[in-house]
């Protein structure tokens, strides 16, 4: 693997890849689905004893 | 008491540990009388000094021992110690940082202060004063609340019995090895990676034993949920490790010998060491200290996290932008350009998860800001919080190439840097400390919240006095170092440079004094507090809990 590979391989997989983890990522968090767990979780310092 | 009752019972990592502590003792006593480098020998005199009291400890340990599992079965007994043990470290290690931090401050106004002894020259001392800070202070800091953190938000106690002391105590013997070694002279000329390959050794040992410790919590936890902070927690964790171990790969001259050479040269050793540099300000001094904020902020205000949902865009982001910064402290250097600037473009991207996570910290306290009014410590935290949005945004903006190269190798990089490890790192552990003293003695309350607000406005002024006189002797030091003259030669010689600096670093001396000052104040608030005492104070805040019959006001969503 010489240099231009490495760039090119940064400059065209990095982005796709770091895209992709980022939507992901948008999508859980976002999902309504996990909107109660999530208000749970926001609690969960303040529900110990 | 019978000593056979108790033989009977003896767990049986008590013995391995036992074992592994004579033939550490068997391996200090072998390196301090055969190696031919002195402070070896001086380091071998220290690990065997330490085996043997881990011996004794451990034979104390089995005598007293407290009860793992709570009587009321409801309950979880949490384990507290190690915690405490923890506090009074980052209490002490503060302490001698800033103290170091002072003296090296004084001696760049005051050359004499140097003495003209090899051991107390600026040279050897400043790797005392960083990671005296850095890694004594915040790595007790952070060890002390991830312990604490994860047995509380999982319900669960923390895993291991000796373990978590053998992280506790490994790490100072780390840190006395490491520090030790900078005033003789010993260290592998890496920035904030100086100690040599066995105390870097250790460290891994020690450092993977914790990680085992803090994933074993994780695993026996009650709550299905892990809490956004114990996330914070593991990444930073899991990264320090890696970052630690590339970072050090080298070989040494002989296994009986400090000196050791590095893995890699040239371009790809500095590549390799700022990926590490930059990345021990992303995981160890932002993302550790963020799981701090994730718990002790919304718990201070007694309000749930402002968004949660943000809190996990922001882990997420954070963590895969942060370990690709590295190379903006090599522009204009050899390495590729292509790399500075990709290096300076996740800088700038950096901007969006940590104002994202500023303005979540910040926001949890919606409908408790008149807290800041009445509680210094909660006031801390919050500081603390804008602290680290304002040396977020000053941090990519100085990454950006024609901003560095009138920044870089000035005193506005040490402003920033002290911006960020005064008022952001120092600031949330010191909230952090204040909260924990009373829980975890038992105490009402603490000795004087009076003394806190002291604390805090001595610090604040201190930490002022510092980043001001930083920017202006900074951005002086770079323009002189960039001006001509008519004919094109340079318009300052470096002597002059360095005399222009002189009134900034007596003032930015100034302000460590005062930070140093707060901070014995705080020490002093903490021991009275752990003794028991209570000054007596009007309109003082006993806990954070509600008092009875006034429920926590949930969110309007």
């Amino acid at each position: 693997m010489n240099y231009h590979e490495v760039l090119y391989a940064s400059e065209t997989y990095g982005l796709i890849y770091l895209m992709v983890l980022f939507a992901i990522v948008l999508v859980y968090a976002l999902w309504p689905r996990n909107k109660k767990k999530f208000d749970h979780a926001a609690r969960m310092p303040l529900e110990e004893d | 008491m019978n000593p056979s009752q108790h033989a009977a019972k003896v767990h049986p990592t008590t013995y391995v540990v036992g074992v592994a502590l004579a033939a550490g003792s068997l391996l200090g006593l072998l390196l301090m009388a055969k190696s031919a480098d002195p402070y070896m020998a001086f380091h071998g005199l220290l690990f065997l000094l330490a085996c043997v009291t881990g011996v004794f400890l451990l034979i104390h340990k089995h005598y007293n021992a407290v009860p793992t599992v709570a009587a009321d079965p409801s309950k979880i007994e949490y384990n507290e110690g190690v915690v405490k043990a923890g506090v009074i470290a980052s209490a002490f290690w503060g302490v001698v940082g800033f103290l170091v931090g002072l003296i090296i401050a004084l001696q760049l106004a005051f050359p004499e202060l140097n003495l003209d002894l090899p051991w107390t020259t600026f040279g050897r001392l400043r790797p005392v004063h960083t990671s005296a800070v850095i890694f004594a202070f915040g790595g007790n800091v952070l060890i002390a609340t991830s312990f604490f953190v994860v047995q509380r938000t999982c319900r669960a106690r923390l895993a291991g019995e000796v373990a978590p002391w053998f992280v506790f105590w490994g790490y100072q013997l780390f840190i006395v090895i490491a520090a030790s070694g900078y005033v003789l002279g010993v260290t592998q000329s890496k920035e904030y990676a100086e100690p040599e390959w066995y105390a870097d050794l250790w460290l891994t040992f020690v450092w993977v034993v914790y990680l085992l410790v803090f994933l074993g919590t994780l695993w026996k936890r009650k709550e299905p949920h892990i809490y956004v902070a114990n996330w914070f927690y593991l990444a930073f964790i899991v990264t320090i490790a890696l970052l630690h171990i590339v970072n050090n790969l080298s070989l040494p001259v002989s296994l009986a010998e400090t000196k050791s050479y590095a893995l890699f040269s040239g371009v790809q050793d500095a590549l390799t060491q700022w990926w590490y540099g930059h990345n021990a300000v992303g995981f160890f001094l932002t993302a550790g200290f963020l799981g701090i904020m994730y718990y002790f902020v919304p718990k201070r205000a007694e309000r749930p996290v402002y968004s949660y949902r943000l809190s996990i865009i922001h882990f997420w982001s954070l963590i895969f932008l942060y370990i690709w910064a590295g190379p903006h402290h090599l522009h204009y250097t050899a390495l590729p350009d292509w790399a500075q600037t990709l290096g300076m473009t996740f800088s700038i991207m950096l901007w969006m998860p940590s104002w994202g996570g500023m303005i979540n910290g910040l926001m949890t306290l919606s409908g408790a800001w008149d807290k800041l009014r009445t509680d210094p410590v909660l006031r801390m935290l919050v500081v603390s919080v804008a602290f680290y949005g304002m040396s977020t945004f000053e941090g990519p903006l100085m990454s950006i190439k024609a901003v560095n190269s009138l920044s870089h190798y000035t005193d506005w990089t040490i402003g920033h840097v002290h911006s960020g490890a005064l008022g952001w790192v120092a600031y949330v552990s010191f909230g952090a400390m204040y909260h924990l003293m009373p829980i975890l003695w038992k105490r009402e309350r603490l000795y004087s919240m009076q003394l806190v607000s002291v604390h805090f406005w001595i610090s604040t002024i201190g930490i002022v006095l510092y980043i001001t006189a930083m920017w202006v002797s900074g951005i002086l030091q770079g323009l002189m170092w960039r001006a001509y003259d008519s004919l094109g030669f340079l318009e300052y010689s470096f002597v002059e440079t360095v005399e222009a600096m002189h009134p900034f670093y007596v003032i930015r001396a100034g302000g460590g004094a005062l930070f140093l000052i707060g901070a014995l104040v705080m020490v002093y608030n903490l021991w009275r507090t752990a003794r028991g005492d209570l000054r007596d104070e009007k309109d003082q805040i006993t806990t954070t809990r509600p008092a009875a019959g006034q429920p926590v006001a949930a969110p309007a969503e």
